[in-house]
C-alpha cells in the first residue's frame, strides 16, 4: 500500500507543475460552463411547465462539472499508459514487484486529481461571485457535502476501474484512439454529461440507473445541489461499492488473462 | 492548387494504410456529434421550443454549422500542428521553398476521419429539410450553400488566426480552442437565443452569425420578404481578409528558434 501511495504522492507534484495549462484550461470551462447555463436558460425561460430539476440546481451541477472535469471525464488518457502498452516498454514494467492493476491505477488517480485540484478551485471561486441565476452556490447543510464527498470519491473509483478496462483492452486492440473516443463519448452521454439526466425520456433514465457511468458524476453534483433525497443517496452509495468491487474484479481477471497472452511489441 | 491536390492524394494514401484505425476513428467522429443532437432532440422533447425555434429549425442551424465545420477541420487543419513546425524550425525550410508557405502547411496536415463527423451532419441536414416543408427556389438553396461554405471560410480563419499568434508565443494556444469549438457549440443553436453581448461577439467580431440565425430567418421565411437576408452569408466570407493580413504582419515579424 505505501508504494501506491509514494507512487501517487510523485505523479501528482509532476502534474502540479503544469500551471499555465491549468489556466488555459480554466478559461475554457468557464467558456464551456457558460454556454450550457446560457442554452439551460433559453430552454427553462420557453417553457411554463416545473421540470425535475430546477434551473438553479442544474446550474450548480454545470460548474461542478466544469471545475471537477478531470475527476469524471472517461476520454482523460493517460499517454504514458498507452505509449507503454503500444511501444513495448511494458515489459519494464511486468519486472517490477508490485502488482500491474496496483501501479497503473495509482497513476492514474494521480494524473485526474493533481489535474482537477489546480482547476476546481478558481473556477468555484469565481462562479461563486457571479451574479444570480448564473452563480454557484453552497450547499444546503454541512450532511449534503458529506454525502457529496463520499459519493464523489466513491465516483473517481469508478471512473477509474472502467478507464482500466480502456487501457487493458488496448493490449488486444493497440491503438487507443478510436476505442477511447467511442467509449468516452458513449459513457459520458450516460453519465449525464451532455444532457443531465432528469431531462432524459423515462425510459433512458432507467437505463442509466442499471450502468455505472451515471454513479460517477451525476450523483456526486445532483447530491450537491438538492436534487437527490437522503434516503436515495444513501442507497446510491451502496450501489456504487457494488460497481467498484464488480469493475475491480473483472479488471483483475482480464488484466491478467491479457497479460498471459501478451506479446510484447518491439524495440 | 495543383500541388494542395497532390498533397491531398499522398495523405490519403498514408491514412488508407492503417484501415481499421481509420475506420475506427471515423466511426468516432459519427458518434461525437451525434450523442450531442441526440441530447438535443431529447431536450426539445421535454420544451418544445427554445425562443421560437422549433427542433427542425435548430436542427437545419445544427446541420450547417457542423458540416461546415467537419470540411473545415478536414481541409485546414494543417495549422493545428502549425507550432511544432515553429518549434523545430522546420518552418524555416517551408519559406525557402518557392511555394506559397500557406499552401505548404496547408497540404502538412488533413483529417479524413472527419468524414464520419460530416456524413452524421448530412444526416441531421436532410432529417431537418424533411421534416421542415419548406417551399424550395433556387435562392434558397444558394443561401443554403453558401452558409456552409462561409463556414468553411470562417473556420479557415480562426485557424489562420490561431497559427499566426504562435509566430509569437512559439507554444501552441489552446485558448483558440474556444473560438473554433466554442464557436461551433455556440452556433449549433440560432445566436438569437443567447444575451446580446454572446450574440453581438459572434455576429461582429467572429461572423458566425451571417451563417447562422440571419440567413436563416430568410430560408425559414421568416423576413417578411426581405431577400436581403439571403446573401449575408457572402458577408461573412470577409473575414477571412483580415486574418490573411494577420498571417502576413506575421510572416514579416517570424523569427527562426533556430534549433
Amino acid at each position: 500500500m505505501i508504494t501506491y501511495l509514494s507512487l501517487f504522492k510523485m505523479r501528482l507534484t509532476q502534474g502540479l507543475q503544469y500551471r499555465v495549462a491549468a489556466f488555459a484550461g480554466i478559461l475554457t470551462q468557464f467558456f464551456w460552463g457558460f454556454m450550457y447555463i446560457m442554452i439551460y436558460q433559453a430552454f427553462y425561460q420557453s417553457t411554463n411547465t416545473i421540470q425535475p430539476i430546477s434551473l438553479h440546481q442544474l446550474i450548480t451541477t454545470v460548474w461542478l462539472q466544469q471545475s471537477l472535469l478531470a475527476l469524471i471525464m472517461l476520454w482523460f488518457r493517460n499517454n504514458e499508459i498507452i505509449k507503454l502498452i503500444t511501444k513495448g516498454d511494458i515489459a519494464y514494467e511486468l519486472c517490477r514487484p508490485v502488482d500491474l492493476y496496483g501501479i497503473w491505477f495509482s497513476r492514474l488517480a494521480a494524473q485526474r486529481l493533481s489535474s482537477a485540484l489546480l482547476r476546481f478551485f478558481p473556477i468555484l471561486l469565481i462562479a461563486y461571485f457571479l451574479p444570480y441565476p448564473y452563480n454557484f452556490s453552497l450547499p444546503n447543510n454541512f450532511v449534503t457535502f458529506i454525502l457529496f464527498l463520499i459519493t464523489l470519491v466513491l465516483g473517481l473509483f469508478i471512473v477509474i476501474s472502467l478507464s482500466m478496462l480502456i487501457y487493458i483492452s488496448m493490449f488486444y486492440t493497440l491503438s487507443g484512439v478510436g476505442s477511447i473516443l467511442i467509449f468516452g463519448v458513449i459513457g459520458e452521454f450516460l453519465a449525464g454529461l451532455t444532457i443531465p439526466i432528469p431531462l432524459m425520456p423515462k425510459t433512458l433514465i432507467i437505463i442509466t440507473y442499471l450502468l455505472p457511468f451515471r454513479y460517477t458524476s451525476d450523483l456526486p453534483f445532483r447530491i450537491y445541489a438538492g436534487n437527490i433525497a437522503y434516503k436515495e443517496a444513501i442507497i446510491s452509495i451502496f450501489v456504487q461499492i457494488f460497481w467498484i468491487i464488480t469493475l475491480y474484479i473483472i479488471g483483475k481477471l482480464w488484466l491478467k488473462k491479457a497479460l498471459n497472452k501478451v506479446v510484447i511489441q518491439g524495440g | 492548387m495543383r500541388l494542395y491536390l497532390q498533397y491531398l492524394k499522398i495523405l490519403l494514401k498514408s491514412a488508407l494504410q492503417y484501415r481499421v484505425s481509420f475506420i475506427l476513428l471515423s466511426i468516432g467522429q459519427f458518434f461525437v456529434p451525434f450523442s450531442i443532437f441526440i441530447s438535443m432532440y431529447f431536450l426539445f422533447q421535454r420544451f418544445e421550443q427554445i425562443k421560437g425555434w422549433t427542433l427542425y429549425e435548430v436542427a437545419l442551424c445544427y446541420a450547417v454549422i457542423h458540416i461546415a465545420f467537419s470540411l473545415s477541420e478536414c481541409f485546414f487543419r494543417g495549422f493545428d500542428s502549425f507550432s511544432s513546425l515553429i518549434i523545430s524550425g522546420e518552418f524555416d525550410r517551408i519559406l525557402v521553398r518557392p511555394r506559397s508557405a500557406l499552401i505548404q502547411i496547408l497540404g502538412s496536415r488533413f483529417e479524413f476521419t472527419r468524414i464520419g463527423r460530416l456524413f452524421q451532419s448530412f444526416i441531421v441536414l436532410v432529417y431537418a429539410v424533411y421534416h421542415l416543408n419548406l417551399d424550395w427556389n433556387y435562392l434558397k438553396i444558394i443561401t443554403l450553400t453558401a452558409m456552409i461554405l462561409s463556414g468553411v471560410v470562417i473556420f479557415a480563419g480562426i485557424f489562420i488566426l490561431g497559427a499566426t499568434l504562435t509566430f509569437w508565443t512559439i507554444e501552441g494556444l489552446e485558448v483558440i480552442n474556444i473560438l473554433t469549438d466554442g464557436g461551433r457549440e455556440i452556433s449549433q443553436y440560432p445566436l438569437n437565443i443567447y444575451p446580446n453581448w454572446v450574440k453581438n461577439f459572434f455576429t461582429f467580431v467572429i461572423p458566425f452569425g451571417t451563417i447562422n440565425y440571419l440567413p436563416l430567418l430568410y430560408v425559414l421565411d421568416k423576413t417578411n420578404k426581405n431577400n436581403l437576408y439571403a446573401f449575408i452569408p457572402f458577408i461573412g466570407m470577409l473575414f477571412l481578409i483580415p486574418c490573411l493580413l494577420f498571417w502576413k504582419l506575421g510572416i514579416k515579424h517570424y523569427k527562426s528558434t533556430g534549433s
